[in-house]
């Protein structure tokens, strides 16, 4: 008995290790993680299922603001375009909004200020697990495609940011058109009330706020209407996408 | 004499069901809690309330000093600071190199630090362990599982002090046939109290689901707080599962083992003689 009972402990303790050594191995394996990321399609749907499509995100007081937000990521891009166009505090910048509309534009700041704003103090939940909260201002980006007007073709929004350092790293981001249609979905020129500082990503950066904060692409330069992500740097609609991050980022 | 009906010598203990659900949470559970100690080693601290203001840490893990240069490994709880070099903020990989993370390689899936692979293990998991529960639950309260197996009686709910102390001393009863009260207070615990808690937590941390349904953090005063329960949850899991496994062990592992493999489980010989 004593014996058998041993091998029993020794088998299962076995097994438990050949088990952990199998998922470390698994996720090196192209077949497993294609599996393994089905459960991004699903998630995506039974959130979109149980949620109603506007649903707004929290909204907070000025009393909830975080004392001090981290920024994230790039703080400020080494693209020497992008630091002659901070060195003039922004005056030469422009939104290109082009791709799949009818009518392709180029928005300065001013032209932004010009649109109707909206306000909002929201929380940023980071992939990495920490929230902060902030205030936002500035046009929803649903008023800015009714200027360009999107053609029936077009199914996402990407976002193009000033490259972020001198190794290529393009930063992107994308958004179907139903969450980019959003109206807590803006592109903000300011934060706390204040011109959007720099490590937050000076001059216009993107809130989404249903959806985890690498979404939010920070530099804003360019903005497209396109029907495929495929054709664009890793083809999965993101510079974190690209290195294996959900491009659903409601969870 | 007419022939008197042999006692039986086995007892179908587990139904196919209750085993199906037993083993898929075998499987789920140490890839949901090591792929989740991967994700928390993104940043490895907790807080109260909506945000993580970090001067305001419930707990902290953090490192002092490089990779090459000896680093010390620090957790802070409740302000109080220890030194947790080897086992959190500084440990040792696979490789043998020195590493600053929250929890060590060997609790982790995958063993690197690999956030976005970590949520990939985590949600695959997740799904399955969410669906492996409601339609355990289901069968709990459609069957007889939960009427016949689950819910303590007024006797065994007044015994149940006697019943702490007995299991304290590892001296269990004769009566096999059936789950002692302390066991259904605990599976009750785990099967619709501990699971569905992880499971609204974990959602409570989604921004998607907060929009829609704001109370999955409201109630619990916000993300954080929300993340904070999660983690706790996620220890008494642990706990949970230690108590359980020691207990098989300690009634039988074999018999325990096989009866919930194949639902028999072999009944001890009657004590007396019989009735001859």
């Amino acid at each position: 008995m004593i014996d058998r009972r041993q091998l029993l402990i020794q088998g299962l303790t076995t097994a438990g290790l050949v088990f952990l050594a199998g998922c470390d191995a698994l996720s090196g394996n192209a077949r497993a993680v294609r599996l393994l990321e089905r459960a991004e399609a699903v998630s995506r749907r039974a959130q979109r299922l149980l949620s109603p499509r506007n649903a707004m995100a929290k909204e907070f007081t000025a009393a909830d603001l975080s004392p001090v937000f981290p920024a994230n990521g790039t703080i400020n891009p080494a693209d020497p375009a992008y630091q002659v166009l901070a060195e003039h505090g922004f005056a030469d910048w422009a939104l290109e909004v082009g791709g799949l509309v009818e009518r392709p534009q180029s928005f300065s700041l001013a032209d932004l200020r010009r649109l109707p704003a909206r306000t909002q103090i929201t929380r940023h939940d980071c992939v990495e697990g920490w929230s902060a909260i902030g205030q936002w201002t500035g046009p929803q980006l649903s008023t800015v495609l009714d200027v360009v007007r999107p053609l029936p073709r077009a199914r996402y929004v990407v976002f193009f940011s000033a490259d972020p350092d001198e190794s290529g790293a393009k930063y992107y981001e994308s958004l179907d058109l139903e969450e980019a249609r959003h109206p807590q979905t803006i592109l903000a020129y300011e934060m706390n009330g204040h011109a959007l500082p720099i490590p937050h990503g000076a001059p216009l950066r993107l809130r989404v706020e249903r959806q985890l904060g690498y979404k939010m692409a920070k530099y804003l330069m360019r903005i497209e209407l396109r029907d495929s992500l495929t054709p664009i740097e890793g083809g999965r609609g993101g510079y974190w996408e690209d290195q294996g991050y959900e491009w659903y980022a409601g969870i | 004499m007419p022939d008197a009906k042999p006692a039986p010598d086995r007892l179908y203990r587990h139904t196919l069901p209750v085993r199906l659900a037993h083993w898929i949470n075998v499987v789920c559970l140490p890839i949901l809690v090591m792929s989740g100690l991967q994700i928390f080693n993104a940043h490895p601290a907790l807080y109260w309330g909506e945000r993580s203001d970090p001067d305001r840490a419930l707990l902290s893990i953090d490192a002092v000093g490089s990779d090459d240069n000896e680093p010390i490994g620090l957790t802070t709880v409740f302000g109080r600071t220890f030194d947790t070099t080897g086992l959190l903020g500084v440990s040792t990989d696979a490789e043998g190199r020195v590493r600053s993370r929250g929890f060590p390689s060997w609790a982790t899936l995958p063993g690197p630090q690999w956030l976005a692979m970590g949520r990939r293990w985590h949600f695959f998991a997740a799904w399955i362990f969410v669906l492996n529960g409601v339609l355990f639950a289901i069968y709990s309260l459609a069957g007889r599982h939960l009427w016949r197996d689950l819910l303590p009686s007024w006797r065994e709910l007044r015994g149940l002090g006697g019943s702490i102390v007995d299991h304290l001393r590892f001296r269990h009863g004769d009566d096999v046939a059936r789950y002692n009260g302390l066991q259904k207070i605990a599976y009750l615990g785990v099967i619709f109290g501990l699971g569905p808690l992880i499971v609204w937590t974990g959602l409570a941390m989604s921004p998607r689901m907060d929009a829609a349904f704001p109370w999955l953090s409201d109630v619990w005063g916000g993300r954080q707080s929300a993340r904070t329960v999660h983690f706790m949850a996620c220890v008494l899991f642990i706990g949970y599962v230690a108590v359980h496994v020691i207990m098989v062990a300690a009634t039988g592992l074999w018999n325990n083992l096989r009866s919930m493999l194949s639902g028999w489980y072999r009944l001890p010989p009657p004590k007396s003689g019989g009735t001859l």
